[in-house]
């Protein structure tokens, strides 16, 4: 056991901490989940791509600096810790692009890797449909060969696309063979939503943004080279990128030990008023945001060391969903008649940062896989209980 | 960075776990409620053997002088099998103190039995004030309104105060001051004593860990032995659910609480800190993990007959001991967020305590 960093470590912990206490914007920036708010975003994520900062475990070829998870975690850490702007690219650089590097012909990685690490195609996930939420398997959505055209047309619809309404290709799981079994005949498609016969809706979130959107497909045709990992794989494709969704990839613990440090600010500006029980859920937060960092830090030997996490991954999904969301929960206590004050609120503390924060904190336990369905696969695959 | 044990720990944890699982196996535990002394018949022979009771002292004593890093698993180890023997009190807790702050005839006189495993050391600090197996102990540790001492067993008077957890047999101990020798003074005296008592909560944490890991592992297989409706208990949601949630609260305090061993090992200025997280949360999770494990037994889980109760009473103990889940929060949070502003609880430890 060795918690030190190496030196080469510290100096890219330096290096980064540099670039973003010079780069990082002073002022926080309006959701990105509006349309203003998403392009401001964007100007920050190619300002980070120019100095090539937003993929960082990505080879050079696609824009990355080819780095360590050692060091990407370093990273993430400095980028929260930095109050820089949660990534509006997350779809795509997070959850996409590991399925890619995994499943892609060398063709679809050299020409979707680069584009999305620049933030020109702009991913969002289409597994989602109005009666398939917790049952992926359920998907109705289809795709039918059009032998004469040599490609497939989709039909359907997908739901709760997160920013789908600013994106401008989509990643999902759509029906191939009617026949076969509801997990085997699934196929893993990449479309551009400009296709003709795509229709894109917004709709508005529980916290006002417009970041949702539905996705109309009526005949929309795409080619053959739009299919990731073979046709009627998809599944075993997409249990590829959702097992990234929970665990490492999209949460490090750098966004939460960040959030459980302003927590400690916030306390000291406010303990006085408050009552002294919300003490022990402060610090209860700032030890479960460590606690986070430590079984990571555990996770990442493991995985280094070749010793993948599997379904464990739901662990984190859990621990880190619950923990972000008791973190604002104590940050309201705190703040107490001030809580309920939002954006554009004159007396709003941080701006109403921390409402803003709880609302989206409470779709952790809903997205990424439901945490009841996550308790199922603990039990399941990790303890090994029977099924039903 | 690398954060996982050495293969000659992971080897060494392993062959403590083999001679555990024959020196101590449920029937030794539950004979040492009834016993005349409350303990294990050959188990404190055989660690001490392995080397495993003279861990900490120094080469020089005869022992193996290793490190609280290498102890951490050993001591999760005893905690799964639920071992009747003060091993935290003795191994993690009297050999280093005394040979940090022991004249060197104390220590020429007591760290090699302790090495030997011919020694029993029982100790009791402020904050634990029930004595551990002072019945079989040798030598007293003993901490008393700012004052640390040892005293040979047969000068002190016990009397027993029986706990949940038959297999402890606690004590009030008395004695004549003028048998008493002084151990401590000076600041760097009681720095040594803070780290003891560090050393206390951190394995009992350890113990806590496999105390939970055992429980967890014998209601994982009972429910799937289990039927009701026609089919395993099991594969209900509802029992599902409360065991994916111990795991995961199990799963959190392990890196806890090597974090902890590790910080000590290396004298982190964060220990005290990091040790007060590691017993938070092993005492939190084990607590959990034993409300869950009856949960899911049903009745049979409440009765004497059945092995569970053995593990659930020794979480309840060591839950408390060495400093409950609050007051190591209390000691993160002081730490954390400064002294609170509001009304404040009973005294807490802490490295400037005695300075
Ligand atoms: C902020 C946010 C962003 C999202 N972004 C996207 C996105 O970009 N793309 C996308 O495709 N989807 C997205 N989703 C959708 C998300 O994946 C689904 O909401 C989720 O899978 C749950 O499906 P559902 O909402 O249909 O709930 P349902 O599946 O109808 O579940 C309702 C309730 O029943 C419980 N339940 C269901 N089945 C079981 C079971 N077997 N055992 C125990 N309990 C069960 C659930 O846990 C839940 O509590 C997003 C959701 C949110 C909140």
């Amino acid at each position: 056991m060795d918690l030190t960093w190496s030196e080469r470590e510290e100096r890219f912990r330096d290096e980064c901490r540099a670039w973003l206490a010079a780069n990082v914007p002073p002022e926080p920036l309006p959701s990105g989940d509006t349309r203003e708010g998403f392009a401001l975003h964007l100007e920050w994520e190619r300002k980070l791509y120019e100095a090539r900062w937003a993929v960082v475990s990505w080879p050079p070829e696609y824009g990355g600096r080819g780095a360590s998870l050692w060091e990407w975690l370093i990273f993430e850490e400095e980028y929260y810790r930095a109050g820089a702007p949660q990534r509006v690219t997350q779809n795509g650089v997070f959850l996409l692009a590991p399925t890619l590097f995994e499943f892609g012909t060398q063709a679809q990685k050299d020409r979707y890797l680069p584009r999305m690490a620049a933030a020109e195609d702009l991913w969002c996930q289409g597994w989602s449909e109005p009666n398939a939420g917790s049952d992926l398997a359920g998907i109705k959505s289809r795709a039918v060969r059009d032998e004469a055209a040599g490609g497939w047309r989709l039909t359907g619809q997908k739901t709760w696309t997160t920013r789908g309404a600013f994106c401008t290709h989509l990643f999902g799981l759509f029906r191939t063979d009617p026949q076969a079994e509801r997990h085997r005949g699934l196929t893993y498609f990449l479309v551009p939503l400009d296709t003709d016969g795509v229709t894109v809706r917004g709709v508005g979130r529980l916290d006002g943004d417009e970041g949702f959107a539905e996705v109309f497909f009526e005949d929309a045709f795409v080619s053959d080279d739009c299919v990731l990992g073979g046709v009627n794989e998809g599944w075993n494709v997409a249990m590829a990128t959702t097992s990234s969704e929970r665990g490492l990839t999209l949460r490090s613990p750098g966004r939460f030990t960040a959030t459980a440090a302003r927590l400690v600010e916030l306390y000291h500006q406010r303990a006085r008023e408050a009552d002294p029980s919300v003490r022990d859920d402060v610090i209860q937060g700032w030890m479960d945001a460590e606690a986070y960092r430590l079984y990571t830090l555990a996770d990442v030997t493991n995985i280094v060391e070749g010793r993948p996490p599997g379904a464990r991954s739901s662990l984190n999904k859990i621990w880190w969903s619950e923990l972000d969301v008791r973190l604002h929960e104590t940050a309201l206590a705190l703040l107490g008649a001030h809580g309920e004050l939002v954006a554009g609120a004159p007396e709003a503390v941080e701006g109403g940062a921390w409402m803003k924060g709880y609302q989206f904190a409470l779709s952790g336990p809903i997205y990424a896989g439901t945490n009841e369905i996550q308790r199922n696969v603990i039990a399941e695959r990790v303890l090994g209980l029977p099924r039903r | 960075m690398r954060f996982a044990f050495t293969d000659e720990q992971l080897w060494f944890r392993d062959a403590v776990r083999d001679l555990l699982d024959k020196e101590c196996p449920p029937e030794a535990v539950r004979y040492a409620w009834v016993n005349h002394d409350g303990r294990a018949d050959h188990a404190w022979e055989a660690l001490a053997e392995m080397g495993v009771i003279g861990l900490t002292v120094s080469e020089a004593y005869g022992g193996l002088g290793l490190t609280d890093l290498d102890l951490v698993l050993l001591l999760e180890e005893t905690g799964r099998v639920a071992l009747p023997e003060p091993i935290v009190e003795t191994t993690a807790v009297a050999a280093p103190l005394l040979e940090a702050v022991g004249s060197d005839d104390l220590k020429a006189a007591w760290l090699p039995r302790i090495a030997a495993g011919e020694a029993i050391v029982a100790v009791g600090f402020v904050g634990t004030p029930f004595v551990l197996h002072a019945n079989v102990a040798d030598l007293l540790v003993l901490e008393r309104e700012d004052r640390l001492f040892a005293l040979p067993a047969d000068r002190a008077t016990i009397e027993q105060q029986p706990s949940v957890d038959g297999a402890r047999r606690l004590y009030t101990v008395d004695w004549n001051r003028n048998d008493e020798i002084p151990l401590v003074s000076g600041t760097e005296g009681w720095h040594q004593v803070n780290a003891a008592f560090d050393r206390g909560a951190l394995g009992t944490a350890a113990q806590l860990l496999g105390l939970a890991d055992h429980l967890l592992a014998v209601t994982v297989d009972y429910v799937k032995q289990r039927e009701q409706f026609g089919v395993p208990v099991g594969s209900f949601q509802a029992v599902k659910h409360h065991l994916a949630d111990a795991l995961l609260q199990l799963e959190f305090a392990r890196p806890v609480v090597y974090h902890a061993a590790y910080s000590m090992a290396h004298g982190l200025d964060t220990r005290s800190r990091d040790v007060s997280m590691a017993k938070c949360y092993a005492s939190r999770a084990a607590s959990l993990v034993a409300r869950k494990a009856l949960q899911c037994h049903g009745a049979i889980g409440y009765t004497v007959e059945y092995d569970l109760h053995l593990w659930m009473k020794r979480v309840w103990a060591l839950a408390a001991s060495w400093g409950d889940a609050s007051y190591h929060r209390r000691r993160v949070a002081l730490d954390v967020l400064g002294p609170p502003t509001g009304p404040s609880g009973p005294e807490l430890r802490n490295r400037s305590a005695h300075a």
